[in-house]
């Protein structure tokens, strides 16, 4: 017996020994901790998974030109999975502020979870960049929150003007999904400008995140014949939608927003999908080299075509790298707040709205998701594309701009 | 009434697939008194395991209704043997104690089977391949039905006729009868109670399979969570039809089915959930033995 807690108390006492020099070794060897935030397991895990990937393109690359440094100091990524939930996402910023004492935030690509993590970064003041969050509310929790993607009310109006002009439609159901903030949101800028544009919704169904059976709404949508079914959901939904919209026959195409935007949808959806069009961030199959570019990079590491996600990540990571290299050439004496060294201390509290201030700055970024500049709200401006579903391939159909 | 009489096919649809799983929760609670919390996420495992038998016999690639009908029986088989090593590790040594005992070990082999299942499956959804070529067949006045639809209401039925053959003219289910009277006077008779409780649980692990698999096959995305609202629900059927009634159960899962669509298509969507607990407190209000249960005769 004594001797058994002879041994247990040795093994605590080489784990505290092993965590107290872990504890050291991470306070003497300074470097820039970034967070990350995303869903990368959940009902929508590949906007967190494709979110990863795209910075870890821009971190490939960082490593190839400047051995992964900025300013002499290496740059690591603290990546924390939300599971797509809101309350989770709030949990993992806390921990990525509290503990990785981070000097910036990249995440989250759900309007929701952003709007979660949000306050929590504002409120400690690490700048946080949203890749893809496109609801208007997100960056209006504060001053330290950015993102790199349009917004819904433009995106509303854009799948608004492509259904009223280039589709010609008049009267168009809409399927929202009532537990998101987004759809919610993108399904009422739609309907706003739909009707500006002269056309009317006549009918409004819901569903909450996360159904599988969507045939009682669709049933009551189908006797009202709308010309069109528009679903500012997420792509589960969406593929899901469209195939059990066709199984009750219904004909009509379906028109999505960015949700939309991942491989797994026609993998869902399938041929159902064929003849439907999303507003999105970019199109593949345009000729721009840095897109091309990217794409190379990014088939060799994944072999796989990335989505607009994990370009609009990629475009976020470079556009935190730039601010941080502009910091180190304006002001070394401030940048050296951001070592992990620093971590707690005024000077990094000085550091980071320095970098906040260098990043509300951007203008005329040439990134693959377009060129960003950010306005006073600190959202980018850009122009959207709509793509068309045919032959179980994405093709780039038109370019709307604000 | 199109509109109406569309809804009513997708309700029975819906409702034959929580009357198989019901009839599961029904059984076990005739026999043994015991709610088996984890019989919803044997329906999930069911799915589960005809998403790997689909991609073993590559019936994702080219589906034949043979292929099909093999990926049914693995995963029914399946589910029945780890209905049957629940049953035999996780309650049976807690069948002498107090049935608080044994209702938190059920909760506790659900979480184990959840979590256990995002361990091994992975958190995020899968998507079930299409094992059977989906059609539309029109039932006139503009009602359609899917061939999926009539497959989960001919399986279901079949399925549920199986049962009370087995419960009504076998010898197993006479004695599955006797025990459910008095597991004493079953013992006393000669009948091996814990075979026939053994037989239970692998019987109604069964017919969850055939429920996950039929419930995949129309609304393909899988995860390791989707047993428990179906399972809430089923149990929700079970008692509205009188729990340990078998014919109760699948009245119990129509009803529910029915209902659900019926409040999703004419009143909100976000009603969907709650209607199922309206019902079981109507019920309980109303009718506390269910709408075919017997009142529990008064010992004098």
């Amino acid at each position: 017996m004594r001797s058994r807690y002879g041994l247990r108390l040795a093994l605590a006492g080489a784990l505290l020994l092993a965590l107290g020099m872990a504890g050291c070794g991470g306070a003497t060897t300074e470097e820039l901790v970034i967070g990350e935030y995303g869903s990368l397991t959940g009902n929508d895990a590949t906007f967190g998974q494709s979110t990863k990937a795209g910075i870890e393109i821009a971190l490939s690359e960082l490593a190839a030109k400047k051995e992964g440094k900025i300013g002499g100091l290496r740059v690591r990524v603290v990546v924390e999975d939300d599971q797509g939930k809101a309350e989770e996402a709030a949990t993992v910023v806390q921990k990525l502020i509290n503990q990785d004492r981070v000097i910036a935030v990249l995440g989250e690509v759900a309007s929701s979870r952003s709007l979660a993590g949000g306050p929590i970064c504002q409120a400690a003041g690490v700048p946080m960049i949203s890749p893809s969050s496109t609801n208007p509310e997100v960056t209006r929790k504060g001053d330290f929150i950015f993102r790199m993607c349009f917004l819904d009310d433009f995106q509303g109006w854009v799948m608004a003007k492509f259904a009223a002009e280039n589709l010609k439609l008049k009267k168009v159901a809409v399927l929202k999904d009532v537990k998101n903030d987004y759809s919610v949101g993108l399904a009422n800028y739609f309907a706003d400008a739909f009707q500006n544009l002269g056309g009317s919704v006549n009918v409004v169904q819901s569903y909450s995140a996360g159904d599988a059976d969507f045939r009682a709404a669709l049933t009551t949508i189908k006797a009202r014949n709308p010309q069109a079914i528009v679903v500012p959901g997420y792509y589960t939904e969406a593929g899901l939608i469209g195939r059990q919209a066709r199984e009750l026959g219904i004909t009509v195409p379906l028109i999505g927003g960015d949700g939309w935007e991942s491989e797994k949808l026609l993998e869902i959806g399938g041929e159902a999908l064929n003849g439907c069009y999303y507003s999105n961030h970019w199109a593949l199959d345009l000729p721009d080299p840095k897109l091309q570019d990217f794409l190379k990079a990014y088939r060799e590491t994944f072999n796989g075509d990335p989505d607009a996600i994990a370009g609009l990540a990629y475009d976020a990571a470079n556009v935190l790298f730039t601010s941080l290299e502009k910091l180190y050439e304006q002001d070394p004496a401030a940048f050296k707040g951001l070592s992990s060294a620093k971590a707690g201390t005024p000077e990094r509290k000085a550091a980071t709205r320095k970098l906040r201030d260098i990043i509300a700055t951007t203008a005329g970024y040439p990134g693959v998701t377009g060129n960003i500049t950010l306005d006073e709200n600190r959202n980018a401006t850009k122009p959207a594309v709509v793509l068309e579903i045919r032959g179980g391939k994405k093709v780039y159909n038109t370019t709307i701009h604000p | 009434m199109t509109e109406f009489l569309q809804q009513l096919v997708n309700g029975i649809t819906w409702g034959s697939v929580y009357a198989l799983i019901a009839l599961g929760y029904t059984m076990v609670y005739g026999i043994l008194r015991l709610i088996n919390f984890a019989h919803g996420d044997i329906y999930m495992l069911g799915a589960f395991f005809a998403f790997y038998a689909a991609r073993l016999t590559g019936a994702a690639v080219e589906p034949n209704p043979f292929k099909a009908t093999g990926i049914l029986l693995i995963s029914m088989v399946g589910c029945g043997l780890v209905g049957f090593l629940i049953e035999r590790f996780a309650y049976k040594p807690v069948r002498k104690s107090s049935r608080l005992a044994a209702l938190i070990t059920a909760i506790g082999v659900s979480l184990l089977l959840e979590n256990g299942g995002q361990l091994i499956f992975g958190a995020d959804p899968k998507f079930f391949p299409q094992i059977i070529t989906a059609t539309n067949i029109p039932l006139g006045m503009g009602v359609t039905i899917s061939n999926q639809q009539i497959i989960i209401l001919v399986v279901s039925l079949a399925l549920m006729a199986g049962l009370r053959f087995v419960v009504l003219h076998t010898r197993a289910g006479k004695a599955m009868r006797a025990v459910s009277y008095s597991h004493t006077a079953a013992a006393l008779m000669g009948i091996s109670v814990d075979r026939i409780i053994t037989f239970t649980f692998v019987l109604g692990s069964m017919l969850a399979a055939a429920a996950g698999v039929l419930v995949a096959l129309q609304n393909p995305k899988i995860e390791p969570y989707m047993g428990i609202m179906p399972g809430l629900k089923a149990f929700v059927a079970a008692v509205l039809g009188g729990i340990g009634n078998i014919p109760g159960a699948v009245l119990g899962g129509l009803v529910m089915g029915v209902a659900e669509v019926m409040v999703v298509g004419y009143l909100s969507p976000t009603w969907r959930d709650a209607i199922a607990f309206v019902l079981l407190i109507l019920i309980l209000l109303v009718r506390p033995s269910g709408l075919l249960g017997q009142p529990p005769a008064e010992k004098v």
